[in-house]
């Protein structure tokens, strides 16, 4: 009876120990490092929106605060994309004819919000409040990057679970004094670790509770 | 099968109708490399492929809704899902105790038999592992039940048994799959030398893995198929045991009990070897293989069930017991809405498919009858679903506050799923019938060298050379 296999089988089957190895190791290397990058998490890819409004123009050049247009963040849940007359406030007397803001008259004019695109979406599982990180002294761009910076908005952080359980776990890292919260200027001093924990202290955070699953699913 | 082992007590005629180890080699070798195949087979494998289609459909509409489409809601939030995932664990139990215990004890009689349990393991766990991935709602992320460094930079809860579940039945399928191919390599070998097609050869050669009889190959193979036997086990009792926490962690009247895994790991093996005769019986009359099942394998498959049988039984009596004992109101309500509740029938119907029919397999003359010994042992099958309804859904529906009770009813999309499993599994043995020796050729040639042995007489009928191990597959 004839061979079934030539010789070259014996080193393909060692070789294909070292494939399926390889192949396993490699799986989940790039399964792992693709789920991470900007190419999934969208960071750093800006936002198409129907007016391309800059944050750069109207917070660094013109000064405004976060607060003049998102009014609740501080009381609430979300902090609120303004409405059409918040624009208006200023653009009925600035930048009249631009056809740029054509939408926002548009929207005036009809009653209608300008529909404009989410860039920070969490998943509906999660349940997330501005006020709260703000009472407790998380600044704004700890979250939203240097947007001052963003002539088109992106997202600057990926919104990972781990992410979020990064600042949970040791808010110290991150934490600063509550009236530099909207400083978008603010520079975490060299003893950041020191005054964080004084922080954390005087604004009675419950480290404990942080990493509890019913914190943010609820 | 080692040669080392000494056997003490003289070996039964465990083959029947003066087998040679040709002829072994030829009756069991040829139902994989022929191509006619008893009608039955067909029969049965499309209506099995049925079942899989049913079960592929229930499953693609249950990713497009969601698990709002079974009949779960509060207070009943486990329902077919864990019935079913338990139902199918138990069931796989039967082929780790034959191929893994009783090898260890030296049963030679698992040796008919051990092959076809092994494939019942796999084939049973591939079902019951469905249940709990389906159920988790999104299936696509469960992976997040592995201890990885995955993106949410949170361990999954060790403290939680359903964790302990992941643990066990991933270590369970694993070692069972390894045990099933490490015994049939050298089977695929002699398919690989016995086939006349190209195709054939090369993929029996590939599955064989350069096997070639020789004694160094022998050596390590018995080194390893021990080792898989001790392996394995440990995993009879502590795969079920580690199911059963999944209710006896709980605070649950009726799953909080000590008592649990024991009874059900003997819940696990009883419902096994019903499993084992339910489909041994058909297709040892299918195939004509009564000389290597014979009535006395059945015989002893029975006593087991009878045995395993009499434990759960007496699980059911200490529940009870233990209610009336503990003076806890609410367990004792627990038994008497178990008695006389909603789901009353049920719970009788168990004790009459559990404790009560069963116990006619005490007498020889039922042990004998094939067609008697298969109605039982689907009756047990289905007890033990019942078990396993009654546990998970009684407990639930009514529990500490009267204000949130309610009824549990299974949807549709639950039987689909549930029959699509039975269809799946029994598509996946009769495939496995038709392209793997369905008991294992060389340890019954073993078999039959042993037990010649000890019965100088039937050597005559048998081949010349009495050496299975070293012998040349023709």
């Amino acid at each position: 009876m004839p061979q079934v296999f030539h010789r070259s089988s014996n080193t393909l089957a060692r070789l294909s120990i070292v494939t399926g190895a390889a192949l396993l190791v490699s799986t989940v290397l790039i399964g792992s490092n693709l789920s991470r990058s900007p190419y999934v998490t969208q960071v750093g890819a800006p936002v198409d929106q129907p007016v391309p409004f800059s944050h750069k123009h109207h917070v660094k050049e013109l000064g405004i605060d976060c607060r003049y247009c998102h009014s609740t963040v501080e009381n609430s849940a979300v902090a609120s994309v303004p409405p059409t007359h918040t624009c208006m406030s200023c653009h009925s007397q600035v930048w009249t004819n631009s056809p740029l803001l054509e939408p926002i008259r548009q929207s005036y004019l009809n009653g209608t919000p300008v529909q404009w695109n989410k860039v920070y979406d969490l998943p509906d599982f999660v349940y997330f409040n501005h006020s709260i990180h703000v009472q407790k002294g998380i600044g704004c761009n700890t979250c939203h990057g240097p947007i001052h910076e963003m002539n088109i908005t992106y997202k600057a952080q990926p919104l990972s679970m781990s992410w979020c359980l990064d600042c949970h776990r040791q808010p110290e890292k991150y934490i600063r004094p509550r009236e530099e919260v909207f400083n978008v200027n603010y520079q975490p001093p060299a003893n950041q670790l020191e005054l964080g924990a004084k922080l954390v202290k005087q604004y009675n955070i419950q480290k404990g509770q942080l990493t509890d699953c019913s914190i943010c699913h609820r | 099968m080692q040669q080392q082992i000494v056997r003490t007590e003289p070996a039964e005629r465990l083959i029947e109708g003066g087998h040679s180890y040709e002829s072994i080699t030829h009756k069991i070798g040829s139902v994989v490399l022929s191509y006619k195949h008893p009608k039955a087979w067909y029969v049965v494998t499309a209506i099995a492929a049925a079942g899989v289609f049913m079960l592929i459909t229930s499953i693609a509409w249950l990713l497009l809704r969601g698990v709002g489409i079974w009949g779960i809601n509060q207070p009943v939030g486990w329902g077919f899902a864990i019935i079913n995932f338990v139902w199918w664990i138990g069931i796989g139990h039967a082929g780790t105790l034959i191929s893994a215990i009783l090898l260890l004890l030296r049963q030679q009689w698992r040796t008919s038999i051990n092959r076809f349990a092994e494939a019942m393991t796999i084939f049973a766990v591939m079902c019951a592992g469905m249940f709990p991935l389906l159920h988790v709602g999104r299936p696509w992320v469960a992976y997040w039940l592995l201890p990885i460094p995955n993106w949410t930079g949170a361990w999954p809860q060790f403290r939680s048994p359903l964790i302990w579940d992941v643990f066990a039945v991933t270590t369970y399928f694993t070692v069972s799959l390894l045990f099933w191919f490490t015994g049939l390599i050298p089977d695929f070998a002699t398919l690989r030398d016995r086939a006349k097609k190209r195709i054939s050869q090369v993929i029996f050669g590939v599955l064989a893995m350069g096997w070639r009889n020789s004694a160094k190959h022998w050596h390590r193979y018995d080194a390893a198929y021990l080792l898989l036997a001790g392996l394995s086990t440990p995993l009879v009792v502590s795969v079920h045991s580690i199911v059963s926490l999944d209710f006896a962690v709980s605070l649950i009247p009726g799953w909080h009990t000590t008592i649990f895994p024991p009874y059900f790991v003997a819940g696990a093996i009883y419902s096994g070897f019903a499993m084992v005769l339910t489909l041994v019986i058909p297709i040892r009359a299918w195939y004509k293989m009564q000389d290597f099942l014979t009535m006395k394998h059945l015989d002893w498959m029975a006593k087991i069930m009878l045995a395993t049988g009499l434990i759960v039984f007496y699980g059911y009596i200490m529940e009870m017991f233990t209610a009336f004992y503990s003076a806890n109101q609410y367990e004792q309500y627990l038994v008497a809405n178990r008695f006389f509740g909603p789901y009353a029938p049920y719970f009788w119907a168990l004790l009459i498919c559990n404790g009560l029919i069963p116990q006619v397999l005490w007498s020889p003359k039922v042990r004998q009858n094939v067609a008697l010994l298969f109605i039982i042992a689907l009756i047990v099958n289905i007890g033990m679903w019942l078990e396993r309804f009654v546990i998970v859904v009684t407990s639930l529906h009514r529990d500490f506050l009267p204000t949130s009770w309610g009824m549990y009813y299974p949807t549709v999309w639950d039987w689909g799923l549930y029959l699509g499993t039975i269809g799946f599994f029994t598509f996946m043995m009769f495939l496995f019938v038709r392209f793997v020796p369905m008991i294992s050729i060389f340890e019954m040639r073993d078999l039959l060298h042993q037990t010649d042995r000890h019965h100088p007489a039937a050597a005559t009928t048998a081949a010349a050379t009495p050496v299975a191990h070293t012998e040349v597959t023709p």
